[in-house]
């Protein structure tokens, strides 16, 4: 039993560790190290960076321009990013659709769409949740009607993330409502310009535009965007959301904000309250990092089965809840530590170019809205109640 | 990077599963606990058959040589069992201490015989005003003559009054609260002066405690060097960390599938009772402790084999262990009704176990408190 890295993986650390020192937009990296939430530009300039490096595709097999990297290669990609406070790759294009579209795609799809994927030249989204398909997806209503050599689609998608950005989106759409629900739901590919695509801002907690209301009437859509077999989408949509199980615990962006806040506490500037004397604090931040120092752990073992060509065992259905629940404790530790200042609402301070005077030591104000907004982690990707419900049939065998 | 089990751990995992599946039933572990020795004789002469008594130590004293990972994967296995033998008192804490502190002429001798499973040792270290804290300790060594007397009253020496030999911890300089001046003597249990009270422990175990009075001993009693047992003491304590918690995943684990198998068959209202998402929610939550309770324990375990901030990590694994043991020993509990509460079946025995365990070796709140007094002086 070891978690020693090999020679050409301490190699490859090092060549990661240098492409985040000279390649990543300093830019981005210092919006990131200050807590501002990057924009559509940012999060463009960075992947091209990675594409321009042959990195865009993390998870993707060589054939199609990916890394072809192993699972230790991945993870100690993920660490390095969120160490050099790169900001997340946005997920619809390189690790959604992208291999939807190389695992059940033709090759006409594959020649159209991948190129642009991995370069994010497109960016796409993700049109899955409606209005009454929550944790119930199947019951979703947005139907594709064939009509010739179109699809004509009605209906709406919701929490739609960054969808005001997004040039293309990927639906799963109804074709068919005569037999079991999961059986007439169709993956289709939609051109955000198509007459009749309406997109509405949801503004959410922490006052940002982040999610949206995507509405379709009577949008044309030709039937050569269809996705691998009619009826087939919820197969589809079950491997993707099984595709990248290694990096939904966000153990490397959370190691990070832990030794960000270790850091504060050990040098705190004037304002922020001095927790390190504050046993009950303490002891809320020492269990914090236990339960990550176990989640890591956990999620080591899942790459170490991958590695040795097993399948991953049942501790890989834990990542999702575990992770997202340690994601919020930092929420709230990083909003006892805000103090007094957790209170001002004052956006403003976060974006790009501010030159004001900081209300409050510079980090804290974001607090709050930071807590409220990731409120989402344990909704979003099926809830974590779902999630109990996959470990009590999978796992338990109920 | 690898987790998977090499070839002596798949065999060491094969036979302790095997020797827990057919030589140690519950009925027949109850018959045990209950008989005046409190252990068998017959089973430690078995784990001597096994190698089990040889694994950690060396090859030079015939020893096996085996790694803290090897004695985490049969810790697990016995803990499936609920092996009252006193393997962790004698072979994990005393021989481990004798192997590390006590001089090469002394040492050959006292792990043979313990290797061999003719002689039983056990860890008389901890006392009632330190609790775990072995700077604490205030039983004292004075010199005598050529050799040394000894006074003191030693807590909860589990394995102790089953005729082996006592590892006392003892003051040859030094007051309570310094690490300095420890020393590692070894006693008779019928030595003179010495007084066992001895009981069993709510989960089976036998202990006594030890009372030393004016106990007169030549210096071929002290073991090693006088005064500088602290780290061998410290280094003992959490690889026993590590094997405590290897044996509590063990019956955690046990735990979850006795209670999985039951609400698949308990039926209230015509139905199973697992079919009811609030108790399916309950198991998925105890699966979860028991995964990342494993998990906790491979960091530890490579951690405090590889001497990298290892007292940082035993902490950090018992704090997480009895968290899991928590709830994982509650909820096995709760989801048996009235039938878990019962002396009769053998969930309520892994149960207690599981709390002693959690005061074994420090509880959580006594290692999370030492977390925390680290951390504010890092």
């Amino acid at each position: 039993m070891n978690i020693d890295f090999t020679e050409e993986e301490l190699a490859f650390r090092e060549e990661v560790r240098q492409f985040f020192r000279n390649e990543m937009p300093a830019s981005v990296r210092d919006k990131v190290a200050r807590g501002c939430w990057p924009d559509r530009e940012d999060h463009v300039a960075y992947q091209q960076a990675l594409y321009e490096k042959g990195w865009a595709g993390v998870n993707w097999p060589v054939e199609y321009g990916g890394t072809g990297w192993s699972a230790a290669q991945r993870y100690i990609f993920y660490n390095e990013a969120a160490a050099a406070d790169a900001p997340r790759i946005i997920p619809f294009g390189l690790a959604m659709v992208g291999p939807v579209i190389y695992t059940f795609g033709n090759d006409e799809q594959k020649a159209r769409f991948l190129p642009d994927i991995l370069a994010s030249r497109v960016w796409w989204c993700q049109g899955y949740s409606e209005p009454n398909a929550g944790s119930d997806l199947a019951g979703l209503k947005t139907r594709a009607v064939r009509d010739g050599a179109h699809y004509i689609v009605n209906g709406s998608k919701t929490w739609t993330t960054l969808g005001h950005y997004a040039d293309w989106i990927f639906c799963l759409v109804r074709t068919d409502d005569s037999g079991k629900k999961q059986e007439g739901i169709s993956f289709l590919l939609i051109d955000m310009t198509s007459p009749g695509v309406t997109v509405k801002p949801i503004i959410t907690l922490d006052g940002r535009h982040e999610v949206n209301e995507v509405f379709f009437e009577d949008v044309r859509v030709p039937v050569e965007n269809l996705v691998g077999e009619e009826g087939k989408g919820w197969t589809y949509a079950k491997v993707l959301l099984t595709h990248e199980r290694t990096n939904i615990a966000g153990v490397a962006p959370s190691k990070r904000r832990l030794a960000r806040l270790k850091a504060l506490l050990a040098d705190p500037p004037a304002g922020v309250p001095s927790l390190r004397e504050n046993a009950v604090f303490m002891a809320r931040l020492v269990e914090t990092e236990i339960e990550l120092t176990s989640l890591e752990y956990t999620e080591l073992r899942v790459l170490s089965a991958v590695a040795t060509g097993k399948a991953p065992g049942p501790e890989s259905s834990i990542l999702k809840i575990k992770g997202t629940e340690i994601q919020q404790a930092l929420d709230e530790l990083w909003l006892e530590a805000a103090g007094i200042y957790a209170m001002p609402f004052v956006p403003e301070q976060y974006q790009a170019g501010f030159e004001g005077e900081s209300i409050g030591p510079h980090f804290a104000p974001s607090m709050a809205p930071l807590y409220y907004n990731n409120r989402k982690v344990t909704i979003y990707g099926g809830t974590n109640e779902i999630q109990k419900n996959i470990i009590a049939k999978q796992v338990l065998g109920f | 990077m690898d987790f998977s089990l090499n070839d002596i751990q798949q065999m060491l995992q094969d036979s302790a599963s095997r020797f827990v599946r057919n030589d140690y039933g519950f009925a027949s572990r109850r018959a045990i606990v209950e008989s005046a020795a409190g252990y068998s004789a017959a089973h430690w002469q078995t784990y001597a058959e096994l190698g089990w008594l040889a694994l950690p130590f060396p090859e030079e004293v015939g020893g096996m040589g085996g790694s803290l990972s090897d004695l985490m994967v049969l810790q697990t296995e016995l803990g499936r069992g609920l092996i009252v033998e006193p393997y962790l008192a004698t072979v994990v804490m005393a021989g481990n201490l004798i192997n590390r502190h006590a001089a090469a002429g002394q040492k050959q001798a006292l792990l043979e015989a313990l290797i061999s499973g003719e002689q039983l040792f056990s860890f008389a270290g901890f006392e009632a005003a330190a609790q775990h804290d072995i700077r604490l300790i205030s039983t004292t060594a004075g010199a005598d003559g050529d050799g040394y007397r000894l006074n003191g009253h030693k807590a909860v020496v589990i394995g102790a009054g089953l005729g082996g030999k006592l590892v006392v911890v003892a003051r040859t300089g030094g007051r309570p609260g310094d690490a300095g001046g420890l020393s590692l003597f070894l006693l008779d249990e019928d030595a003179e002066g010495v007084s066992l009270q001895g009981y069993t422990t709510n989960d089976g175990l036998r202990a006594a405690d030890v009372r030393l009075s004016d106990v007169l001993v030549g210096p071929e009693a002290l073991l090693g060097d006088a005064g500088t047992a602290a780290p061998a003491i410290n280094a003992m304590l959490n690889d026993a960390i590590v094997a405590l918690s290897a044996e509590a995943v063990g019956v955690m684990e046990t735990l979850l599938s006795r209670t999985v198998e039951f609400c698949k068959v308990r039926k209230q209202f015509g139905v199973p009772i697992g079919s009811f998402q609030v108790l399916q929610h309950r198991m998925a939550d105890m699966f979860m402790e028991c995964e990342q309770a494993r998990s906790m324990l491979y960091y530890a375990t490579i951690a405090v084999a590889g001497g990298c901030d290892a007292d940082v990590a035993a902490s950090r694994l018992k704090v997480r262990i009895g968290k899991a043991a928590r709830l994982v020993g509650q909820q096995a509990i709760q989801l048996h009704g009235g039938m878990g509460v019962t002396d009769e079946l053998d969930v309520g025995h892994y149960f207690k176990r599981l709390t002693m365990i959690n005061t074994q070796l420090g509880s959580r709140d006594a290692h999370l408190h030492r977390l925390v007094q680290l951390q504010s002086v890092a």
